[in-house]
């Protein structure tokens, strides 16, 4: 495996590059649209009820599906497969932010406004503070799906760290596979492992702000 | 729609076999994961090592474990269900262990009190109390092996994302949109009908209590 990289090294490096690009794109689309969004539907209580169920649903369907499904609307390669990957993160941000903000104490904002916060206030100063730890959970969550499914995007064009296991696969080129499949574990793991220390560190200083 | 009217013995062929795919893997996994959850649930050190090494195996992605399975175990249905087995281990041990935990300590006095043995309390009060935690459990757990059973199509294990596959060699979008919306359907089914099972259970449980 490392053979295999230390002697390719431009595909290895490429692939990875790749990778970085479709789950990084992704997510920061994920975060664009979940995190107001979640913010809106607690302001419109009727609307959130339809759009968590149709999450649900979206949440289900499994991240494969959901990529090719795309082949026939938008065609192969990059584009389709940041579009497949926003929709398979947004789920989790979606529901973390709104859960985080609904699960915020009311005295907390009732005691807030009474001191003369306004609404912009409470939101900036209380509400989302507050709300962090949970939110930035779901970005967790959302990040290590993306980068788990994009290694399918490979299926639809898409590049990644996946490429090489489908080229692998379909030269007997073993090492290529073992390759691919062992960054992209590790690649997980890091994320995973980074994004948790990340909200340790944020759940810490929210306690103590709170203290 | 013709080639599912015309084919409509293969996609059915493939529901079925990724219905066995789920079902062995997820059989296996209880069989495995209750007893390591009942074990973690009565040794906090145990659970956090068990917890540890699932979840790693919980992160890699689905392809990556295919792979990675095929120089040790080759092609097949077998080693696809390695994978789905290692899928749902996290879940089901967290949640058997979550749902035992969750068990009031006066539930457990009183039936200590009464002479139960702590194979008996196990079985015939702590399971069944810690039951609607674990079917939430389930619930995940087959949702997540759903969707991994059909990439498990690239170690020819079947299912429908065989059909999936077959559509994008052929360039031939009707099969991969009816590969797609059929395992998504099973996926959405799957959850609505466990999240009933569940919520059954809860309300079985608060009319008792």
């Amino acid at each position: 495996m490392a053979g295999w990289i230390a002697a390719n090294p431009q595909i290895f490096v490429v692939a990875l590059q790749n990778h970085l690009w479709l789950s990084g794109i992704a997510l920061v689309a994920v975060l664009l649209i979940a995190l107001p969004l979640g913010l809106v539907l607690t302001r419109q209580r009727g609307l959130a009820n339809a759009a968590i169920a149709i999450v649900n649903i979206l949440r289900t369907v499994p991240s494969l599906a959901l990529l090719v499904i795309m082949l026939p609307l938008l065609g192969t390669g990059f584009l389709p497969s940041v579009v497949a990957l926003t929709l398979y993160g947004l789920p989790a941000l979606l529901l973390n932010t709104y859960t985080g903000l609904t699960q915020v104490d009311a005295d907390i904002v009732e005691a807030a406004r009474g001191q003369g916060f306004s609404d912009r206030q409470v939101m900036m100063k209380i509400e989302i503070p507050l709300a962090l730890p949970v939110i930035f959970a779901g970005i967790r969550t959302a990040a290590v799906q993306i980068v788990s499914a994009a290694t399918l995007a490979a299926f639809i064009g898409g590049g990644g760290l996946g490429e090489l296991i489908t080229a692998g696969m379909a030269n007997f080129n073993f090492p290529q596979l073992v390759a691919g499949a062992v960054a992209v574990a590790a690649l997980a793991l890091v994320v995973e492992v980074g994004f948790a220390a990340v909200e340790r560190l944020l759940t810490r200083q929210v306690r103590m702000g709170a203290a | 729609m013709t080639w599912a009217i015309e084919n409509y013995d293969r996609l059915l062929l493939a529901l079925w076999e990724h219905i066995q795919l789920v079902c062995v893997g997820l059989l296996i996994a209880l069989v495995i994961g209750v007893p390591l959850g009942v074990l973690s649930a009565r040794r906090p050190r145990f659970a956090l090592v068990v917890l540890l090494v699932s979840g790693a195996l919980y992160t890699v992605p689905a392809l990556a474990i295919f792979a990675l399975l095929i120089p040790y175990l080759g092609l097949g249905f077998w080693p696809a269900i390695v994978a789905l087995v290692a899928y749902a281990l996290l879940i089901i041990i967290r949640n058997v262990a979550t749902g035992l935990r969750e068990i009031s300590p006066d539930i457990l006095d009183a039936a200590n009190g009464m002479g139960y043995g702590s194979w008996r309390r196990l079985f015939a009060i702590e399971l069944p109390l810690a039951l609607p935690v674990i079917i939430a459990g389930v619930r995940i757990a087959v949702v997540t092996q759903v969707s991994v059973a059909t990439v498990a199509a690239f170690i020819n294990a079947g299912g429908l994302g065989d059909i999936i596959f077959q559509g994008i060699t052929q360039d031939f979008g009707e099969k991969v949109v009816v590969g797609a919306v059929v395992t998504s359907a099973l996926a959405v089914f799957c959850d609505e009908s466990l999240r009933r099972v569940e919520n059954w259970m809860r309300a079985n449980q608060a009319e008792h209590a």
